[in-house]
């Protein structure tokens, strides 16, 4: 059944599923290297969200129009600060808990989260934020049952998330940096002992994750327009998911992950009930921790003494 | 160490100035860039204060860790410390005189106190009682429940929908909340117990939101975001109200006294403050059973529990439960308080009040769980004028004490056993 709703919410599923498998990447590369749910993550990406929106409002100001400029002085302001938010919150709430208790991280990262929140809240009000569209038209295409269109934001999108994605497993698989954190992730201590400052490693890792949410904050603000400071909870769900079901740890996982949650929950809405789509994500969660917890692409958690 | 080594104060200048770098950068555009509508209002002030706050306090923290007295702490804060505090075989408790003076005021209390004064002192015990179970859940068997409230729901609208559908009342609700409670929790919790414990807590958030969500959309069942009214409770079939409603007896006429409006709010507190009371006793004995000493052992160290044949889904089971049912009692008289329950009450804010009160309480102290859930509920009530930064304080208050006292503010300690005279040790 090849008619025009369901080719059209494969196209909003793939963008939505690029944006999740942006996300994805931070949980996934601090969950393999330091064995923690970042649950602070989703409000990392909605503070990217209130950056992208306060650079695109000051660029405007200043007079830049001009589309190509604009996004990518969005992008680079976005990036860079939402960088060093992950920098920071790592140096100030994990790493002292690094040989705590096995729940203290989990809590602490609570804590961030509501902080985040609340610190969004005040700094900005509560009320809903957004941007004007930045780039118009796109195609479209009529069939016999109905059409499909194509915007060039989604386009752009799914584009930049890959152009993301790209960049980045080239980084892990052929740069030095990429070599430390791999060796990091397979066992901490031997990388440590030939010589790795695994805690600057530990650091990279939440600044390229913190990167990431931050690229997927600035396509996100492209496309919807709107945010407010609770945008980061249930996306943040939504990408764990993600993670969860490419398995946890491995990064082709991450972004397979996103694709196929996003096309499943658009899929969802469109033909069942757009109202219970958040429940769908959560209940596929839930059914894959219990039937594959290891997920797609990832490998069997042993524990070892 | 007595020779003490002079503050190296080039290296504190350096930590400043990074400091304070980080900070412009961090608060610089969400703090001083203010959007408006599609433009912005500066207010460099409010940066320039939190800038210079974040350089104040790191100079003074750099100054202090450099001081003998600093690094003794950094090193205990790395070191974290043992689960347990034993005490002498021969100690007596000040406890024992403390308790039964509590009881006493809180028997006397509602005989003094106003209308205002009970509905806060209610809602401190309700969420005595769900610090107290998610105290089983988190402190004791350390397993982090990020979806506590569904239970605490899934007890409120089991009275409400109960009413409304199956004409149940407040009595038997308590009991058939508790078992649905439970039910929900060993279908959740059975095969997501089997996985790594960090699972458990992305699983347990997630079915929080999906009870709540389902509460708000299934309209028909549920009345969605409007809610659902809530009968008041009945003792021995009389009731609260000035006017019976449907048939029934009112207590002030039953009994031959004048109308007392309080008489609904002071029947709550008696029975909530008995089932308080027996759920402390009961985990006061659990965790001196075989049980509970389970729960510990294998908080502390799974694989070798294991190894010794403890079946470890069965004991984190019979925690995740218990847990969950005194949630379920806890939103029966949640729901009978407010008259009326709708889904805002149940949001993932309120799961980490809980978590916030077991944490600061101690993990596993009950004594400690049960201050912190009076202070943490009442402080609202009392701070009006800080509503606005509330969740940010329970954010940094769980930070700091994770960082601090990552076992809480109250040790749990046990008391020693002496070995007895003429036996082989």
């Amino acid at each position: 059944m090849m008619d025009g709703i369901f080719l059209q919410q494969m196209i909003n599923g793939l963008t939505l599923g690029s944006v999740y498998g942006l996300i994805a990447i931070g949980y996934t590369m601090v969950y393999g290297i330091i064995g923690m749910i970042n649950f602070a993550h989703g409000d990392v990406y909605m503070v990217s969200c209130y950056l992208a929106a306060i650079g695109l409002a000051v660029l405007s100001y200043f007079g830049l129009e001009s589309f190509p400029f604009l996004i990518l002085g969005t992008l680079i302001f976005t990036i860079v600060v939402t960088a060093v938010y992950g920098l920071v919150i790592e140096r100030v709430a994990y790493k002292p808990l690094r040989n705590s208790t096995r729940l203290a991280p989990l809590i602490s990262a609570i804590g961030i989260s509501l902080i985040l929140q609340n610190y969004v809240q005040i700094a900005q009000g509560s009320r809903q934020q957004g941007v004007p569209t930045l780039l118009e038209g796109g195609w479209r295409f009529d069939f016999a049952k109905g059409f499909v269109q194509i915007s060039f934001t989604k386009l752009f999108i799914i584009i930049a998330a890959f152009v993301g994605m790209a960049v980045l497993t080239y980084i892990i698989k052929y740069t030095k940096l990429g070599r430390m954190c791999r060796a990091t992730q397979q066992d901490r201590k031997m990388a440590s002992i030939l010589g790795i400052n695994t805690d600057r490693v530990i650091s990279y890792v939440f600044i390229i994750g913190a990167a990431m949410a931050a690229l997927a904050g600035v396509l996100v603000t492209m496309n919807y327009g709107t945010f407010d400071f609770y945008a980061g909870f249930i996306i943040g769900i939504k990408a764990f998911t993600a993670a969860v079901l490419g398995g946890i740890g491995s990064l082709p996982g991450a972004m397979l992950g996103g694709l196929i949650l996003g096309v499943a929950e658009s899929q969802f809405s469109g033909l069942v009930n757009s109202d219970y789509k958040d429940v769908f994500s959560f209940g596929l969660l839930v059914l894959i921790l219990i039937f594959r917890p290891q997920g797609l692409l990832g490998r069997p958690l042993v524990t070892k003494v | 160490m007595a020779t003490s080594t002079p503050i190296d104060f080039k290296k504190v200048a350096i930590d400043v100035v990074v400091a304070a770098l980080m900070a412009l950068i961090v608060f610089g555009p969400i703090v001083g860039v203010v959007l408006d509508g599609y433009s912005f209002n500066l207010q460099p002030s409010r940066v320039a204060w939190m800038v210079l706050a974040v350089m104040v306090g790191r100079g003074v923290l750099s100054v202090f860790l450099q001081t003998p007295r600093g690094a003794a702490m950094l090193h205990g804060l790395e070191s974290g410390g043992a689960g347990v505090h034993v005490r002498q075989p021969d100690y007596k408790s000040r406890l024992r005189w403390i308790i039964p003076l509590l009881i006493v005021v809180a028997l006397v209390f509602p005989v003094f106190a106003s209308k205002y004064l009970l509905v806060v002192v209610i809602g401190g015990l309700i969420y005595v009682l769900l610090g107290l179970g998610l105290n089983i859940v988190v402190g004791l068997a350390g397993l982090l429940d990020l979806g506590y409230v569904a239970f605490y729901a899934i007890g409120a609208y089991g009275l409400a929908l109960g009413y409304q559908y199956l004409g149940l009342g407040f009595w038997s609700a308590i009991p058939l909340a508790a078992i649905a409670a439970a039910l929900a929790g060993c279908i959740l919790g059975f095969p997501v117990l089997r996985m790594h414990g960090d699972y458990l807590a992305i699983v347990t958030l997630g079915f929080g939101e999906i009870i709540r969500l389902v509460l708000n959309n299934w309209l028909d069942f549920t009345g969605g975001p409007n809610g659902v009214p809530v009968p008041s409770p009945t003792f021995l079939g009389l009731e609260f109200g000035r006017r019976a409603k449907d048939g029934g007896v009112p207590i002030h006429e039953f009994f031959g006294f004048e109308y007392n409006a309080n008489a609904k709010f002071i029947f709550l507190y008696a029975v909530l403050f008995l089932i308080v009371l027996l759920v402390l006793y009961v985990k006061h004995r659990l965790t001196r059973m075989p049980v509970g000493r389970a729960w510990e052992a294998l908080r502390e160290d799974e694989i070798a529990c294991r190894a010794m044949g403890l079946n470890h889904v069965l004991v984190k089971l019979s925690a995740f439960t218990l847990g969950a049912s005194t949630a379920g009692i806890a939103g029966v008289f949640f729901a009978s308080y407010q008259g009326f329950v709708n889904p805002t009450s149940f949001t993932f804010f309120e799961s980490a009040l809980i978590l916030a009160i077991v944490v600061l309480g101690g993990m596993g102290s009950t004594v400690g769980v049960v201050i912190a859930a009076f202070v943490l509920s009442t402080a609202p009530e009392l701070l009006r004028s800080f509503a606005d930064y509330r969740v940010l304080l329970f954010g940094m208050l769980m930070v700091l004490m994770m960082i601090w006292r990552p076992r809480g503010l109250i040790r749990v300690s046990r008391t020693g056993v002496a070995l007895r005279k003429g036996v082989a040790p």
